[in-house]
């Protein structure tokens, strides 16, 4: 039997095995659709979800004579998310053919980089509950994306969709340090939300804009040297990769136990099954003939032009986080939150800078983070817009609603979308600020309870609640509750 | 044969511009002699018709400020052509009819020439004989059975029979040099990135020339001026001015130093070709030229590198005919890999499969260091060589080929030997360098033997400066029998 998951949030991901413990030691190479409009070696459009085979060029779909020209925008892109990952940008680097025979492959070669890439070790840093932990980049390269085979469509046939053809990739691999499923999470999360901040991926899963190859290796804990490790190809949400890492960790466990080795092999993570497959092992691996492509110069990169993209590059997560907390007075964790996605960030700086920051923290991360989960929508498609928000703080903080009203309207604007002033208005939910009127109501529950009064003056503090929540009961919940305390001490004094 | 075919390129265009000739006479005089092509075998595809019509539509109005006004040409069939089928000599493009114009033709066409036909040539470029085609092999007009080189064999062949007054063909590893000087022309092979590769089917990418071949210099340079343009669509296009070669060309080459590389005199050469490239030297030295002996130290590893290097890319880049797309698929099999299997053995003739063996088992894992990586050091050690040699020469004389051209199915089962020719012609490609061919004289059969000038990138004008000299002193002189009119 193998054991459980150790249950600390960031702790290793140790197996309990039957012959001792075991480390799980993983590695990621994300596939990172460049955002650009155009293909990384002809002028084609990316745009995705087009009819099947109507966004390929002549290049894409490899014709006789056709040559690639290396589109320049996704060269910056990528330096772009290179200096993101605080990594060193080659100078040098060159562009290899890949060659392997499949129907989805119209050039018979995939162009990609493999001994010298446009982007060298880097690496990001790992926000987790205990702390923040480093996470190596082994390196970046630029490559282009096969088309699709359909294999469902027709019993005897296979279709090809060739819109994907030469769409570009980033392939950023990570170094082995990944060690626990929470950790992936984070990485993932991290890397997507850095290039988003930069405008290099738009880091869509569902439409396969991120993907990863995960590989797994296990280790008795305490060993320096790694296992053998296999890698789990093409898997496309954090969840699936996590359910693959847990089952492949397993797997090589029981196996190492039971006296068998781990050979280094390629597999494929079946969703159905939440199982990893062997999809061909070392021996039967593809030699894809690398070598450079010639009909493609080595890319020379100018100095100049890395500083110039450098000097343009926008604020990131981490330099976001620190400038929120000294600006916002947030604390670290709420600032993580805050900067965890460019909307959000940008969200709640719009509601910040013009309205009280503190209700704006409060009321982001509490109320609209629950009505998002609630919904299972993004931040940009939610109906309560930041214009709107800035409103409803506003409303609290001038004193025309109390907090607890504000809820209410709240309800109402994340359905509708509805505007909160109008919402106050129809409703007639400003709350009673005028002092007569207030003590008017106050003498009356004063009257009323003479002998709380009593007791209240004789020292039971606690009954001053209970005259607060009179007065909101007969106010119908609109008297201005500093309002009310001011009135009710001076009465009750 | 009419007389007006018999006539350079650069005569026809004056008689043109002069308006003495119409663009239709001169197209159906061609089209006249094309008729005869049977036995040549120069043509695979003929645009007869549709080349009338262009001529008539250039005398309606005719435009005579372009380099070649009204002029029919017809192209070596690797150069893609719109509307018009473009089988690169191969089964597997057998019915392939490309929607658009490679960059070399679309040049021609913008400077007043059209199509007159494709022209035959080994499969993918890949031979020295034309004998591979899928279309049969070519003969050479200076005798029957005589082979006329490859792989422009049906370029060569038409150009000297007088089916097409001017041609352009490719060049890998001299398929337009031996050609030419198996048949008695010029043949020019450019820098490597002065033509455009756009639309042209590739063979070996880093090699791949295109070029023009002519009956004499002046049309050579005159053609290689239309070709010529930087394309942003070839990322190895070389972005220069554009000269004019052929206002520029001149016979005064007095004070060029011309190098006499000693590693070209190999073992076995006839004595014939010995006495050309002594006569090349002496008349090159008549017209002013200094002749200086030098040293192409790793000539003799051209050959074998060229076999590694050109193979490792053509494998790669015929990965595309796999039957999924375009062109020939076989209908037997079962599965994709049995179909892939079965298309391209059926698709492919042997020698495309023998390179691509070849460049596949070059590339493999385990031996990529010890045959590709040490080929492309030793392409540059060559390239070094060129580098140093003209340091102290403005040009280099060698011959075109070992031998003359030599008869159908001599070498064919011989692959060694038929590589062997282009022993003098692989080092150019090599080094990324200009050559040109010229004929210069003949052997004991009467059968043409070239002579080739080097020079390096980017000069092309000395080199046909040079040429056009030699041309002038040698006074080549053809006469052909005729005999596939018979």
């Amino acid at each position: 039997m193998v054991g459980k998951i150790m249950s600390k949030a960031t702790a290793k991901y140790i197996i309990n095995g039957e012959k001792g413990k075991w480390e799980v030691v993983i590695g990621l190479e994300v596939h990172a659709q460049v955002t650009s409009n155009s293909k990384l070696f002809s002028g084609s459009s990316t745009k995705f979800g087009a009819d099947p085979n109507t966004q390929v060029s002549l290049v894409d779909s490899a014709f006789p004579g056709m040559l690639p020209v290396i589109n320049e925008f996704c060269i910056e892109q990528a330096i772009k998310t290179g200096l993101g990952l605080n990594a060193k940008i080659n100078h040098y680097s060159v562009f290899d053919r890949k060659n392997y025979f499949y129907a989805d492959l119209p050039q018979g070669y995939q162009i990609s980089q493999y001994k010298n890439p446009i982007v060298g070790e880097g690496e990001i840093t790992l926000d987790l509950p205990d702390g923040t932990k480093k996470i190596g980049i082994e390196r970046l390269h630029l490559e282009q994306d096969a088309g699709k085979s359909i294999h469902d469509l027709d019993p005897s046939n296979t279709f090809v969709d060739l819109n994907r053809s030469g769409v570009a990739l980033m392939e950023i691999v990570s170094k082995p340090d990944l060690r626990s499923l929470e950790e992936v999470n984070a990485y993932v999360k991290k890397l997507r939300s850095i290039m988003r901040y930069l405008g290099t991926c738009d880091g869509n899963m569902q439409e396969g804009s991120l993907r990863a190859d995960v590989n797994v290796s296990v280790r008795k804990e305490g060993d320096v040297d790694l296992g053998t490790r296999c890698e789990i190809k093409n898997v496309n949400s954090i969840k699936f990769m996590q359910m693959a890492i847990t089952y492949e960790a397993k797997r090589q466990v029981e196996a190492l136990e039971s006296g068998k080795k781990i050979d280094q092999e390629t597999r494929l993570f079946d969703i159905k099954r939440n199982e990893t497959r062997s999809m061909r092992s070392k021996e039967d691996a593809h030699d894809y003939r690398y070598f450079p492509d010639p009909d493609l110069l080595p890319l020379h990169l100018d100095k100049k032009l890395i500083e110039k993209i450098k000097k343009n590059l926008p604020e990131l997560p981490d330099q976001k986080k620190e400038r929120f907390i000294k600006q916002y007075s947030l604390t670290s964790y709420e600032a993580n939150i805050l900067v965890s996605e460019k909307e959000i960030s940008v969200y709640f700086e719009e509601v910040a800078k013009k309205s009280d920051k503190k209700l704006a923290k409060n009321w982001i991360i509490g109320e609209l983070f629950a009505s998002l989960n609630e919904k299972n929508i993004s931040i940009s498609d939610s109906l309560v817009t930041s214009k709107k928000m800035c409103q409803l703080i506003d409303s609290i903080s001038s004193g025309v609603i109390s907090g607890r009203t504000a809820k209410d309207v709240f309800e109402i604007m994340k359905e509708t979308g509805e505007d909160p002033k109008k919402i106050i208005e129809t409703k007639g939910l400003q709350q009673k600020s005028d002092p007569k009127e207030l003590e008017k109501i106050i003498d009356k529950i004063i009257f009323e309870n003479k002998d709380k009064v009593d007791q209240y003056k004789s020292g039971k503090d606690k009954l001053f609640g209970f005259f607060v929540g009179q007065v909101m009961k007969l106010s119908g919940g609109k008297a201005n509750p500093q309002l009310v305390n001011e009135i009710l001490k001076q009465k009750l004094k | 044969m009419s007389d007006i075919s018999k006539k350079s390129l650069t005569e026809i265009v004056k008689l043109i511009k002069k308006k003495e000739i119409k663009s239709e006479e001169l197209t159906k005089s061609y089209i006249k002699n094309i008729n005869s092509d049977k036995k040549l075998n120069s043509f695979i595809t003929t645009c007869s018709e549709e080349a009338l019509r262009k001529a008539k539509d250039f005398d309606k109005k005719p435009i005579f400020d372009t380099l070649l006004p009204g002029i029919p040409i017809a192209v070596k069939d690797l150069f893609c052509t719109r509307d018009v089928r473009t089988t690169a000599g191969s089964k597997m493009l057998e019915n392939f009819v490309p929607n658009y114009e490679s960059t070399i033709t679309n040049n021609l066409w913008n400077e007043g020439a059209f199509l007159l036909g494709k022209l035959n040539c080994d499969e993918y470029a890949m031979g020295s004989s034309n004998e591979t085609s899928y279309f049969g092999n070519v003969m050479n007009p200076i005798a029957e059975n005589t082979v006329p080189g490859g792989s422009s064999g049906g370029s060569a062949s038409a150009l000297a029979a007088g089916l097409t007054p001017t041609t352009i063909g490719t060049d890998t590893g001299g398929s337009i040099r031996q050609p030419a000087s198996f048949t008695g022309t010029v043949g020019l092979k450019p820098t490597y990135g002065l033509c455009s590769r756009w639309g042209i089917v590739a063979f070996a990418s880093s090699l791949d020339q295109a070029g023009p071949m002519t009956k004499t210099v002046s049309d050579c340079a005159l053609m290689l001026q239309a070709m010529v343009s930087f394309d942003k669509k070839d990322s190895t296009s070389i972005n220069k001015k554009k000269e004019n070669y052929s206002t520029s060309l001149t016979n005064n080459i007095k004070g060029l130093k011309i190098g006499i590389p000693k590693e070209y005199r190999v073992d076995g050469m006839s004595k014939e070709i010995d006495k050309l490239w002594e006569n090349g030297k002496k008349i090159l030295k008549d017209s002013g030229a200094e002749i200086i002996d030098i040293s192409l130290p790793n000539t003799k590893y051209a050959l074998p590198t060229y076999y590694i290097v050109a193979p490792a890319e053509a494998s790669s880049n015929l990965a595309r005919y796999d039957g999924v797309k375009y062109g020939f698929r076989s209908n037997k099999g079962n599965d994709l890999i049995e179909m892939y299997e079965n298309t391209r053995s059926e698709g492919f003739g042997d020698e495309v499969k023998r390179r691509i063996l070849i460049g596949t088992y070059v590339l493999s894992s385990g031996y990529y260091d010890a045959y590709y990586i040490k080929a492309q050091k030793v392409r540059q050690m060559i390239k070094n060589d060129f580098d140093q040699a003209f340091k102290n020469v403005d040009a280099i004389l060698t011959p075109s080929t070992p031998s003359s051209a030599f008869k159908i199915g001599e070498k064919k089962n011989d692959p060694i030997s038929m590589y062997l020719n282009d022993i003098f012609t692989v080092p150019i490609n090599l080094a990324g360098i200009p050559a040109i061919s010229i004929p210069a004289g003949s052997d004991i059969n009467n059968y043409p033997l070239g002579m080739q000038l080097i020079c390096k990138p980017l000069d092309e004008q000395k080199l046909l400066n040079i040429a056009y000299a030699a041309e002038k002193k040698i006074n080549f002189k053809q006469s052909l029998n005729r005999w596939w009119e018979k």
